[in-house]
C-alpha cells in the first residue's frame, strides 16, 4: 500500500487548487456560512464543515481509505479504452482537457475501484471523482464501473458505489451514453449472485449516472444536502421558465419522495454500509478491525447514529 | 394511408433549390391549358428530372445537421403510422398502475405479419392538439414505468418486443424528477436488458438521450437513414458545450449523432435506407422496408433459447465503446 503514504492526500491538493503554498490556502471557506476551517481539522472531520455540518466534496482516495478496515485497500485495474474516438474538439481538444484532468487529479479517468475489508467482510467499492472532468461517465468510467462489479462477482463480495457525476461525458457523444446499458449489465450479474449492491449518491449526481446503475441498487444511500437528478435544475428551469422551490433535487427531498432509502451524514456513512452489508449476507461485523482506521479523528461513528440518519 | 402525405409539401431550408424548381413546375402546369402545350410539357418534363436530380445530389451529402431536419421534419412518419400500417389487431394498453397514462410512450399488442407482439413506442405527435396529447414525445416516469409494464407482459406471454424510438428525450419537470424519472429510465433499461424474449428497435426519428436507450437497448437496434442518436439533443448540447443553444448545428457535427455515425462504433446493428428525399418523401415505402427488416432480424433471433437471447444483447452491451474503429 505504499501508493497511499506516497501520493498523501492527491484529492486534498485539488480541493485547494494550484496556489497552496500561500497560507490563506490552508484554510477553507464553508459555502454555506463562511465559516473558515484549518485544512487538517477539516481532512480529520470527513471534510464535513464542523460548524454548519455541511458535506464538501471527499478526495476517492480519502473516501475509500474511509471505508475499509484501516484505511487499507488493493486497487483494482481498470481497462484502457479507445481514446477520443469522436476526434472531438469544442473549444479546446478533448484530449488536451483529458491531459489536463489527469494532470491534476494523478488519477487515469474518473473512477477508481477498490477491494478490501469492512468490519471483516471483503467488500469492493468504487469512488466517482468529481474533480476528473466532473465525474462524467465515458467509456473509461463505464468500463471501470463494470470492471469494479465483475471483479466483485467473482470473488462474491457485496459492491459499494459512491456515486458523482455530472452525468454522460458529451466529448465522447453516443459512446458515453452506451455506458448506461453496458454498467447495467454488470448491475444484473451482482443481483443474479445474490450479491449486495449499495449506492451512496454523495453531491453531486445527475444525468446518465443516475438514469443507469447509480438508481439500481439494492439500497439507496444519499449523504446530506446532495444534489440528484435525472435532468439538471438549469434544465428544468429553461423548460418551465419558473423558479425551482426550495430543497428541490436534494437528498432530503429524494427521500421525502421515496426515491432512497436513508439520507446518512458523512460521520455514519462506514458504520451503515458495515451494517447493511453484514445484514444482506448474514454475517457478524469484525469491529476490532474498524477501531484503527487512521484517518478519521472523528466522532465515533455509532454514537448519534439513528437519529441523525433519519434527518 | 397517411392524411399528411395529401398536404402541401414542407420544404427544408437546404431544399431551397429543390423547392425552386417544384414552384415553376407547378406555375408552367398553371398556364399549361394555353397554346405552346408541347412546349410547356417538355419544360416540365425537364424541370422534373432537374428537380429530383438536385434533391438526390442534396440527400447524398446531408450535414449531420441537416439530418437533424429530416429526422425531425413535421411530415416524417411517426410511431402512429408504423402502428397503422404494420400492426393488425392493435390493442393499446394504458397506465403505470402507480400513478397516471402517459402517452408520450404508446404501447400495447397486437399482430405483426401475423404473429402476436408487445410494440412499445415514443409519439411526438404532429397537430398542436396531438403534440400536446403526446407531449411532443417526452415521457415522464410513468411513461418507462408502463413500458416496463408491458415488458413484463411480453415476457410472461413469450411474445418480442418491438420498439419505436423518436425523442429529444425524457421531460425535464419538477413532477417528473419528484416522481423519480432517472429511477424510471433506469429500470426500464434494466428490464429491457433482462427480457428473455427478442427485441428489436428502430431510431425512426430522433434517439435523444437516456429517454431513447430506455427502450432502446435491444437484441437489434436498427437506424433510419436520416435518423439522429444522441447522448443529448444538438441544441442541449451546444448549451452544455458552448453555453449557446444556437450552435446546435456545430454540436450536432462535433458529437457524431447520424446513423452512418453509429454504425462505425458498432453501436447500432443496421441501417434502414430512406427513399430520396427522406421517409416523408414515400412514407409507405420506408415504413414498409422497416417492417421487412424487422421481421428479418426477428427470425434470425427466434431459434434462441431464453438464455441465449438474454446473452446476445448482455455481449452486444458489453462491448459497447470497445469495439470503436
Amino acid at each position: 500500500m505504499n501508493w497511499i503514504t506516497n501520493r498523501l492526500r492527491p484529492g486534498f491538493r485539488n480541493l485547494l487548487g494550484p496556489k497552496r503554498d500561500t497560507p490563506e490556502n490552508l484554510w477553507v471557506k464553508c459555502p454555506e456560512t463562511g465559516e473558515m476551517v484549518f485544512h487538517r481539522d477539516l481532512v480529520a472531520n470527513l471534510y464535513v464543515i464542523p460548524g454548519s455540518g455541511y458535506h464538501l466534496r471527499m478526495p476517492a482516495e480519502d473516501r475509500l481509505r474511509s471505508l475499509f478496515d484501516e484505511g487499507l485497500f488493493e486497487q483494482i485495474q481498470t481497462p484502457s479504452v479507445p481514446v477520443d474516438p469522436l476526434k472531438f474538439r469544442d473549444e479546446r481538444r478533448y484530449v488536451d482537457r483529458l491531459k489536463d484532468a489527469r494532470a491534476k487529479t494523478g488519477r487515469e479517468d474518473a473512477v477508481l475501484v477498490g477491494v478490501g475489508t469492512l468490519d471483516g467482510l471483503k467488500v469492493t467499492a468504487a469512488v466517482q471523482d468529481f474533480d476528473f472532468l466532473g465525474g462524467s461517465l465515458g467509456m473509461a468510467a463505464g468500463a471501470a464501473v463494470v470492471a469494479g462489479m465483475q471483479s466483485a462477482a467473482r470473488h462474491r463480495t457485496p459492491f459499494i458505489m459512491f456515486a458523482a457525476s455530472g452525468g454522460a461525458r458529451m466529448q465522447e457523444g453516443i459512446l458515453s451514453l452506451m455506458q448506461m446499458p453496458k454498467t447495467t449489465v454488470a448491475v444484473q450479474e451482482l443481483r443474479e449472485l445474490g450479491l449486495p449492491y449499495i449506492v451512496v449518491l454523495t453531491h453531486p449526481t445527475t444525468g446518465g449516472v443516475t438514469a443507469s446503475y447509480a438508481m439500481l441498487g439494492d439500497v439507496q444511500i444519499a449523504e446530506p444536502g446532495a444534489l440528484i437528478g435525472f435532468a439538471g435544475p438549469r434544465v428544468i428551469e429553461q423548460t418551465i421558465r419558473e423558479k425551482l422551490p426550495p430543497g428541490f433535487q436534494r437528498a432530503e427531498y429524494l427521500h421525502e419522495h421515496g426515491m432512497v432509502d436513508l439520507v446518512v451524514p458523512r460521520h455514519n456513512l462506514r458504520s451503515t454500509l458495515s451494517r447493511i452489508c453484514h445484514l444482506l449476507v448474514k454475517s457478524e461485523p469484525v469491529r476490532a478491525a474498524a477501531a484503527s482506521v487512521p484517518m478519521p479523528e472523528a466522532p465515533e461513528p455509532d454514537t448519534a447514529e439513528p437519529a441523525a440518519a433519519d434527518a | 394511408m397517411l392524411e399528411r402525405s395529401g398536404q402541401m409539401k414542407s420544404y427544408l431550408e437546404f431544399e431551397d433549390p429543390v423547392a425552386e424548381l417544384d414552384g415553376r413546375i407547378a406555375e408552367l402546369r398553371a398556364i399549361g391549358d394555353d397554346d405552346d402545350r408541347g412546349n410547356i410539357s417538355a419544360e416540365i418534363e425537364r424541370l422534373e428530372k432537374k428537380a429530383s436530380q438536385t434533391l438526390v445530389e442534396i440527400y447524398q451529402k446531408l450535414t449531420p445537421w441537416q439530418k437533424t431536419q429530416v429526422a425531425r421534419h413535421p411530415m416524417r412518419p411517426h410511431f402512429v403510422d408504423y402502428l397503422k400500417a404494420l400492426i393488425s389487431d392493435f390493442t393499446p394498453l394504458a397506465g403505470d398502475r402507480n400513478y397516471a397514462e402517459d402517452a408520450a410512450i404508446v404501447g400495447g399488442i397486437g399482430r405483426f405479419k401475423g404473429a402476436s407482439v408487445v410494440v412499445i413506442g415514443q409519439e411526438k405527435g404532429n397537430t398542436t392538439e396531438t403534440r400536446l396529447k403526446h407531449n411532443f414525445g417526452m415521457a415522464r416516469p410513468e411513461g418507462y414505468r408502463k413500458a416496463v409494464r408491458l415488458m413484463s407482459l411480453a415476457e410472461r406471454f413469450s411474445l418480442p418486443v418491438l420498439c419505436f424510438v423518436d425523442t429529444a428525450g425524457a421531460y425535464p419537470g419538477i413532477g417528473a424528477e419528484e416522481r423519480g424519472q432517472a429511477e424510471a429510465i433506469a429500470r426500464s433499461t434494466d428490464a429491457s436488458l433482462a427480457l428473455g424474449v427478442p427485441n428489436i428497435a428502430v431510431v425512426i426519428g430522433e434517439g435523444g438521450s437516456g429517454g431513447a436507450v430506455a427502450i432502446a437497448t435491444a437484441n437489434r437496434v436498427m437506424m433510419l437513414e436520416h435518423s439522429i442518436y444522441t447522448v443529448a439533443s444538438p441544441e442541449a448540447s451546444a448549451s452544455i458545450l458552448w453555453r449557446d443553444s444556437t450552435r446546435a448545428a456545430d454540436a450536432a457535427t462535433a458529437m457524431k449523432v447520424t446513423a452512418q455515425d453509429l454504425k462505425r462504433f458498432h453501436v447500432i446493428d443496421q441501417i434502414i435506407t430512406e427513399p430520396t428525399g427522406g421517409a416523408h418523401r414515400d412514407a409507405a415505402t420506408v415504413i414498409g422496408d422497416v417492417g421487412d427488416a424487422i421481421s428479418a432480424n426477428l427470425n434470425e433471433l427466434s431459434a434462441m433459447s431464453p438464455e441465449e437471447i438474454r446473452r446476445d444483447r448482455r455481449r452486444k452491451f458489453l462491448a459497447m465503446g470497445t469495439l470503436v474503429d
